[in-house]
């Protein structure tokens, strides 16, 4: 009768409340009748029955999930708990995970009715009391029970076992720290051989988790659950009874073995792979038997388990023949006539497609990914296809996808419309073979999709155009054709202007694009523009102005118009007045400093794939590199995941900056004034740029100075009052300079350089892109040496006496800050007379930019997905030579320690091998550094690899370490 | 697996089940959100769709959708699977399941799930085992299941 008369009650209530009460006004009224009802039952004097108290909690409840707040009961619920009768224990249970409450008193309560339940040896209220801890999962339930539930997993019913795994799963998930690992891990590996199907499938689960953390400890899941898989897998379908899912044996278990399994590398046990190999085979080969059964549910099942077999191939990345037939299987599922099917068979296609085995199977497809961007009628499904065009695009088929992502733009979901622009805007750049190709496709999506080509976009093609100069003639020329349409996005105004002002000059031979012709066309856009993208084209007439005399006129009568000089816009004003002031005062020459062209832009990672990881999360620059099949990184690589993470990527800009064009940019711009257009211009953190729009008043005097000359060695130091002489009066350094400031490169400290006069000694440290350096000159004469001045070139030092005692010591300190990567040492000159003869001599100073090293611990997974990023051949220096000093791996320890980079250890499969990884940090920007060396101690050889995002900061740092063994 | 939601095609929500700590504010706002997302798919869709850094597997059954969400790495298509062997579960428990059995005998709707799913994962597939669980839970209550008047016209699950 109990549960008649919860049920009846309840339904009599709520079948008013829910059918009756038509308006929501009505539904809360009668609710806050009921719940007055209840609260006072609950208050009242006479003390309810345990009955009487379950049916209206249950009331409680159930107004809760009709979505009203309930603030009290708490404690009838938990005074359900205790009671004897399990309905009531029940529903105590429930409401306690439903409404679970932080309330401390309350806690500390049910925790005392879980633990009289855990002890009570009934495998019914054991169950309940397990549920309650892993649905409710909190800290204080870890605290109070983490370290018995181990206990009941390996000794209990199985029943209880399998709510003890998962209850266990829960807590570590919440606390890790709260759950003891140890003695029983070998008893927990062990239940994947328990008979009871069930207790396996909730073990794999909890073991799956446990394992990533100390995949050591568990290390004998793998063989344990191969052996398991393959038993399921070649079961027939009536062979696991109720386990067996529409035919499918198990299907729920193979699919949570597959995953575990993916927690580690292939099994090095030979036996142990054949017959792991032989049941992923076997999953291939039963996808193509006819099926069992026309039901949905067979189908999903069978494939669930096929999906995770692919996965797990695609994880292991080693057997070709297999990520083959994967990528063909997959291919069926493109024209399946199941959507989920061609949804999952495209994303999965798409890891496929960073694998180098795989690569060009999955590009055999194209023309079906084409046809599903172009036909699915889902948009999550095209998504999808567009995901894969951009993971299988390379320099062999870039023409194709570009442009039909650009078709596929112009009728786009406006959800996804952003990302496929940065996508475009990404492949356009990564395999531009012709830059005109590049610049028509970024005109042509700002044509297409303007509103959704972001910042970074437009900043980017200006970057490039300023950059490559066999392009910018081209650019001007189809941008001036672009702002001919009669409409054209503001976007392009910002492009056209800008490019126009920079190198408009290049066309204005063609009378169709003489200088008049130019300026009008801009002006006619001028009044529609906004703020922005008027105070850019006032900067372009000011370029003008310079590029083209006779424009001048013409112009300064457009800034002295009233709606200029006097706009509301005190940036716009400020623009006017200030390039009408500068166009009339200043002579040709200074107007042409002050307009010169724009400097190249340093080479950098490209702003727009940082926007689309941003927006996408990790995997999204996934796009293969051609480099990638390069045999030699393969061997280091085998068995990791590919899934490219967010960190230390390629710079994907090196294709078009930079490293193609032979000199590196030999001067950056001074990044001041922030709020500036040439710093927006480079900046790729939109967050700390005010973008183009008013900027502090400085800002766009700073875009108009030229850039300041700075050492391209850059390295500057203490602003004290500097003592050095010019130096163009610095002779060539002593021939022993390089030997000499080899002794360095691992170490900082020692004597830099010592004759019959004059001992000069070192002591640095360095920390991040700082350095502090204290050199110690020693007379070792008898007499004074006069007019001493050592000085360092492009370091500002602070100065010494300008008297030496014979026998004394002097100090110098230098401050030394690395602004960027540098490949020569500042040199240090010191001068001085010695019994009225002048002496002189140049060193190299002792820093180099190993000295700016920061160690980077890494675990072997992260090392290796960072070693494939860096997998383009500018990225990688190697240098195998002889061995000059004894092999002792001791002493190579230490020597790279003294490098700069962290050893890591366990990473590289064979152990006399060594492996290392740092950042060294320049103002600039920071470059990553992965380095591994290979002694062979028969041949008395090593092999040293670097591998860094900047060319000549890997070859550099290959040189300086190859010879120091 | 995340969370697991059952809402009608009214979007009122019927059944949650959260296996990650949120606050309640945060629960509400996803399940608006997603009612809202799921509701607005036509029919032949597919199942899946990334929402957040979530994936969504969802399905219909009469008017009831079934919505989990579930982490990168999880199996879409078992998911799904999940979902059907649940309706299947409370459809042998309370005989041809329609929406207003989960109304009002929603705590053995979480009973049955409890015994299915335990903290997101998957812990006994076998019906037979689940079910005998919870008819044995049955049995030490006295008294039969209440089924409710047919009359009530509502549409069976399966």
């Amino acid at each position: 009768m109990d549960a008649m008369a919860t049920g009846e009650g309840r339904r009599e209530g709520v079948r008013d409340r829910s059918r009756v009460c038509k308006s929501k006004e009505a539904e809360i009224k009668r609710i806050n009748k009921e719940l007055a009802n209840i609260r006072s039952k609950f208050k009242g004097d006479k003390a309810l029955d345990g009955y009487s108290k379950k049916k209206y909690v249950c009331k409680l409840l159930f107004i809760f999930l009709l979505g009203h707040d309930i603030d009290f009961g708490h404690m009838e619920a938990v005074n359900l708990l205790s009671s004897n009768k399990y309905t009531e224990k029940q529903i105590g249970y429930l409401f306690i995970s439903v409404l679970v409450n932080s309330n401390s008193e309350l806690i500390r309560l049910i925790n005392n009715a879980i633990k009289n339940d855990l002890a009570s040896r009934n495998p019914t209220f054991m169950c309940l009391a397990l549920h309650c801890i892993a649905n409710v999962g909190s800290r204080e339930m870890g605290e109070a029970f983490a370290a018995d539930i181990p206990r009941i997993l390996v000794a209990g019913m199985d029943s209880v076992k399998q709510s003890a795994a998962l209850c266990l799963l829960r807590l570590y998930k919440a606390s890790p720290d709260l759950v003891p690992m140890g003695e029983w891990t070998a008893r927990v590996v062990h239940l994947l051989n328990d008979q009871h199907m069930g207790v396996v499938t909730a073990a794999v689960s909890l073991i799956t988790c446990l394992c990533k953390k100390n995949p050591d400890d568990f290390k004998t899941c793998v063989s344990l659950a191969v052996s398991r898989l393959s038993r399921i897998v070649s079961s027939a379908s009536t062979d696991l009874q109720d386990y067996t899912y529409y035919f499918v044996p198990a299907p729920w278990l193979s699919v949570k073995l597959l995953r575990l399994l993916q927690c580690y590398p292939p099994p090095e046990d030979a036996a142990v792979k054949g017959r792991l190999v032989e049941c992923l085979e076997t999953v291939l080969n039963k996808a193509q038997e006819p099926p069992k059964s026309k039901k949905v549910q067979h189908s999903n099942a069978k494939n669930a388990i096929l999906f995770e077999t692919i996965s797990l191939i695609i994880h292991y990345d080693s057997e070709p023949n297999l990520l083959v037939r994967a990528c063909n299987q997959l291919g069926q599922f493109l024209q399946h006539r199941e959507t989920n099917l061609r949804y999952l068979a495209l994303e999965s296609m798409c890891t496929l497609a960073s694998s180098e085995f795989s690569h060009e199977a999955v590009k055999t497809h194209i023309d079906t990914v084409i046809n599903a961007l172009k036909t699915e009628r889902d948009v999550s499904v095209r998504q999808r296809a567009a995901d894969l065009l951009y993971a299988m695009c390379d320099r062999s088929n870039a023409k194709q996808i570009v442009s039909e992502m650009l078709r596929y733009l112009e009728t786009a979901d406006y959800a996804i419309r952003e990302e496929i622009v940065l996508k475009v805007a990404i492949l356009a750049e990564k395999y531009a073979v012709d830059y005109s190709w590049y610049v028509d496709t970024i005109l042509n999506l700002i044509r297409i999709a303007g509103d959704y080509v972001s910042e970074e976009v437009w900043y980017r093609v200006l970057q490039i155009v300023t950059n490559r100069d066999d392009v910018q003639g081209y650019a001007a020329k189809t941008v001036f054709e672009a702002l001919q349409a009669p409409a054209c996005h503001e976007n392009m105004v910002k492009v056209g202007g800008y490019i126009l002002g920079e190198f408009g000059n290049l066309i204005a031979g063609d009378p169709r694009s003489s200088p008049p012709v130019q300026f009008s066309l801009l002006h006619s856009k001028f009044h529609l523009c906004s703020v922005a993208t008027r105070a850019l084209l006032l900067s372009t007439y000011i370029k003008f102005i310079n590029l083209f005399p006779e424009t001048k006129a013409t112009i300064q009568g457009v800034l002295r118009a009233g709606s200029q000089l006097r706009n509301a816009d005190v940036e716009l004003q400020q623009r006017a007045v200030e390039y009408l002031t500068l166009s009339s005062v200043a002579s040709t020459d200074v107007l042409a400093t002050v307009l010169e062209e724009m400097p190249p832009f340093p080479e950098r990672e490209s702003s727009i794939l940082a926007k689309l990881k941003r927006k996408k999360g990790p995997g999204a620059g996934s796009a293969l590199d051609d480099s990638r099949r390069d045999p030699s990184s393969h061997d280091i690589n085998g068995g990791v995941e590919p899934t490219p993470s967010t960190v230390s990527t390629p710079s994907p800009s090196a294709d078009l900056l930079g490293l193609r064009a032979a000199p590196p940019p030999a001067a950056p711009p001074a990044p001041s004034g922030a709020g500036n257009l040439l710093v927006d211009v480079f900046s790729d953190s939109p967050a700390a740029q005010p973008g183009l729009g008013p900027s502090p008043e400085e800002a766009f005097l700073s875009e108009l100075e030229p850039p300041a000359p700075e050492s391209p060695m850059a390295l500057l130091a203490d602003p004290a009052p500097a003592a050095d002489a010019g130096p163009e009066d610095i002779g060539p350094p002593i021939p022993e300079a390089d030997e000499l400031l080899n002794k360095f490169v691992c170490r900082n400290n020692g004597v830099l350089f010592e004759n019959q006069l004059l001992q000069i000694g070192v002591k640095s440290e360095f920390r991040q892109n700082l350095g502090r350096m204290y050199l110690f000159y020693g007379n070792k004469t008898s007499v004074q040496f006069q007019n001493f001045s050592p000085t360092v070139l492009a370091v500002q030092t602070k100065r010494v006496a300008s008297q030496v005692d014979g026998g004394a010591q002097v100090q110098q300190v230098l401050n030394i800050e690395c602004l960027r990567d540098f490949l020569t040492p500042p040199l240090l000159s010191v001068r001085f007379r010695y019994g009225g003869t002048p002496q002189s001599l140049t060193l190299k100073l002792p820093v180099t930019i190993n000295k700016f090293f920061q160690p980077t611990e890494m675990a072997a997974q992260d090392f290796f997905q960072r070693w494939k990023q860096l997998s383009l051949p500018q990225q990688e220096a190697q240098k195998i030579f002889k061995a000059n000093h004894p092999m002792d791996a001791e002493v190579t320890k230490a020597k790279l320690l003294g490098f700069g980079s962290a050893l890591l250890d366990n990473v590289d499969p064979n152990p006399e091998n060594f492996v290392g990884a740092g950042i060294i940090q320049t103002k600039a920007l920071q470059v990553g550094c992965l380095l591994r060396l290979e002694p062979n101690a028969q041949a008395q050889m090593y092999r040293l690899t670097l591998r860094t995002s900047k060319e000549p900061v890997s070859r550099h740092l290959c040189e300086l370490l190859a010879q120091q063994f | 697996m995340q969370f697991m939601l059952l809402f009608s095609r009214q979007g009122k929500l019927r059944l949650q089940k959260w296996y990650v700590p949120l606050s309640d504010k945060e629960k509400k706002k996803i399940t608006r959100e997603l009612v809202q997302t799921v509701l607005a798919r036509k029919p032949k869709m597919c199942s899946f769709l990334e929402w957040r850094d979530l994936k969504i597997v969802y399905k219909r059954y009469a008017s009831l959708y079934f919505c989990c969400a579930i982490e990168d790495q999880d199996n879409e298509l078992i998911t799904l699977e999940i979902i059907h062997r649940y309706v299947e579960l409370l459809d042998k428990y309370f005989g041809s399941v329609c929406e207003l059995d989960i109304i009002f005998n929603f705590e053995k709707a979480y009973f049955i799930l409890d015994e299915f799913l335990l903290g997101g994962e998957v812990q006994e597939t076998s019906k037979k085992n689940v079910l005998k669980a919870i008819e044995q839970a049955d049995l030490l209550q006295e008294g039969s299941l209440s089924h409710l008047p047919s009359f009530l016209q509502f549409q069976k699950l399966l």
